[in-house]
């Protein structure tokens, strides 16, 4: 099992979600976050008064996978995801031991 | 405001007709009686139109304080702050319409005290005579309005009452006791409002143009009374009460320009009953009034625009609503004194001006005038003060008389000195009315918030209340 996080742009959202779902991902969490990594941010300018904007609306999906499903997922969102300019976001991998669902208490991938 | 009396009574009263009726005999008396129901129905005709019209326009200004003003301020503040500022407007509707009944429109609309045997306060403030709106009734007061109730004069001067120290409220956002806020208003109120609105539009007053003033300043619907008045205060406050917390280095930007893009809508729709109100009739007058008040709205949103696209490339919603309130501001003294084009040129001054003193002379003198209210109502104010006196013609309302001119244009260059005369005692009386009451309130009860409850937000600390409460 793998827990995958990726932040990636609020306006490419919807277009991954809906690809993920067509490859059979059955669920995801999604959180509004702000942040940045090498891309800048912007100034705004309220009555002369200059702010720098340097958090950035992000969106991040939070997922764990079983662990045939990782590369198609990881390629899916590369695709859709992708607008080729700086801000783009991240995908970060990682292991999980373990996974239990709460209403029933089943274990590992049966509870993903 | 009263300015428009002098026009006014002319057309009102046929009486020449009824004389050379009854001087010709006897046996018309039944026709002097019709002659005389006729007069009678078209005055009672007349009043109803323009009582209506003012009834209306008492309406338009309230709503430029609730909602216009709070929700425009309210945007302008960080979110934990909103209600705070909103709730400041809302009291003074509650405070100063009180304050009204008991002593507030005989302070300035009545006659003078005469103190010992000689002495009448008459020119600058009024005495006792209407306390507890004594002698206020259906009745017209000729001075001010011969045809409306002096009841619906009343009220609707009660709505500019209202607005004039909603309007400080801007420079002392975010960080000043409520309670503070309460007492320094109300003071306020009694000691630079009341005397100024006396002298300018008050019988006697010194600067009444309309009633024989010594120095005839020329105020159609209180540039000098209102926005001189308030923005000057504004000024003295902010210094007085030092920079928020954090300022200028900590971003404050506005919390909601959506909430300020529909205040200034209402405002500049509520200024319709300001300025075209202040004819005290539905006439002619009160057109050309209301036209100069749109296009002095409208030039001056282009002028800040313009200057701002100049400067920074872009031209903002902020920057254009600002921009429109600065020409409303600029047009509230000339209203109804000017032709259309020089109202557009009044607004496009005022737009560019009221620009460079928020984006330029803030920042160059460091004061932290949270909302601009001296920048936009003090500057804007004093601009469209000086410009009445250059643009007044007697074409649009003869206040000095048949045939005499009345501003620069006209020939008239005298003008703009009372109109400086008038300018300057109002920036006095408010700098140094301000500054004093502020002392007083400091000792008496304090004005500033403690530094932690700035942090949390007045919302909270003052009101005990939150103004966005999402996940409820």
């Amino acid at each position: 099992m793998m827990k995958l996080e990726a932040i990636i742009q609020p306006s490419r959202f919807e277009s991954v979600k809906d690809a993920l779902r067509e490859i059979g991902v059955e669920g995801m969490t999604v959180t509004e976050v702000r942040g940045h990594g090498r891309q800048k941010g912007h100034t705004e300018v309220y009555r002369g008064r200059e702010y720098t904007v340097d958090l950035l609306p992000k969106v991040k999906l939070e997922m764990v996978l079983p662990d045939k499903l990782v590369n198609r997922v990881v390629d899916t969102i590369l695709k859709t995801a992708k607008t080729g300019k700086i801000g783009d976001g991240k995908i970060f991998l990682s292991r999980v031991e373990e996974a239990i669902r709460i209403r029933n208490e089943e274990r590992d991938e049966n509870a993903l | 405001m009263l300015l428009a009396v002098v026009p006014l009574a002319a057309p009102q009263t046929p009486a020449p007709a009824a004389t050379s009726a009854s001087a010709t005999s006897g046996s018309s008396k039944a026709a002097n009686e019709k002659l005389a129901q006729l007069e009678q129905r078209v005055t009672a005709a007349q009043s109803s139109a323009d009582n209506a019209w003012m009834l209306v326009s008492a309406a338009l200004v309230l709503m430029m304080t609730g909602p216009g003003l709070a929700l425009f301020y309210g945007g302008l503040v960080r979110r934990k702050n909103t209600l705070a500022i909103m709730m400041q407007s809302f009291a003074l509707m509650a405070l100063i319409t009180v304050m009204w009944a008991l002593v507030g429109y005989s302070l300035c609309f009545g006659h003078g005290m005469v103190i010992g045997d000689r002495f009448d306060t008459g020119s600058v403030i009024g005495g006792f005579e209407h306390a507890f709106l004594r002698g206020v009734g259906a009745e017209p007061n000729p001075d001010y309005a011969g045809t409306i109730p002096q009841m619906t004069f009343m009220i609707y001067q009660l709505m500019f009452a209202i607005i004039t120290p909603a309007l400080i409220t801007g420079a002392t956002a975010e960080r000043m006791k409520f309670s503070g806020t309460v007492l320094f208003m109300l003071l306020w109120f009694l000691v630079v409002y009341a005397p100024l609105a006396h002298m300018v539009w008050g019988k006697g007053g010194l600067l009444n143009a309309a009633l024989g003033g010594r120095f005839p300043t020329l105020d159609f619907a209180g540039g000098t009374v209102v926005h001189i008045s308030s923005g000057v205060s504004a000024l003295v406050c902010a210094l007085y009460l030092g920079k928020r917390t954090g300022y200028p280095k900590q971003p404050m930007p506005p919390h909601s320009l959506v909430l300020s893009f529909i205040g200034a809508c209402l405002l500049w729709v509520g200024w319709f009953g300001f300025n075209a109100g202040s004819a005290l009739a539905s006439n002619a007058l009160a057109t050309s009034a209301f036209v100069a008040t749109h296009f002095g709205a409208a030039a001056a949103a282009l002028g800040w625009s313009a200057a701002e696209w100049l400067k920074n490339g872009r031209a903002s919603a902020l920057g254009a609503i600002s921009g429109a309130v600065a020409g409303l501001v600029a047009i509230t003294p000339a209203a109804g004194f000017v032709a259309p084009i020089p109202a557009l040129v009044i607004g496009a001054v005022a737009g560019v001006l009221c620009f460079g003193m928020v984006t330029k002379v803030k920042s160059l003198f460091g004061y932290d005038d949270a909302l601009d209210a001296f920048g936009v109502h003090g500057a804007g104010g004093t601009i469209g003060a000086l410009l009445t006196g250059v643009f007044a013609q007697q074409l649009i309302n003869p206040i000095f008389g048949a045939g005499k001119a009345v501003g620069g244009i006209d020939g008239h260059w005298g003008q703009v000195g009372n109109q400086l005369v008038g300018i300057l005692i109002a920036w006095v009386l408010a700098l140094v009315g301000t500054l004093v009451l502020l002392k007083i309130v400091d000792v008496l009860i304090g004005l500033r918030v403690p530094e932690e409850h700035e942090v949390e937000g007045l919302d909270i600390t003052q009101h005990g209340e939150e103004a966005y409460n999402l996940e409820t």
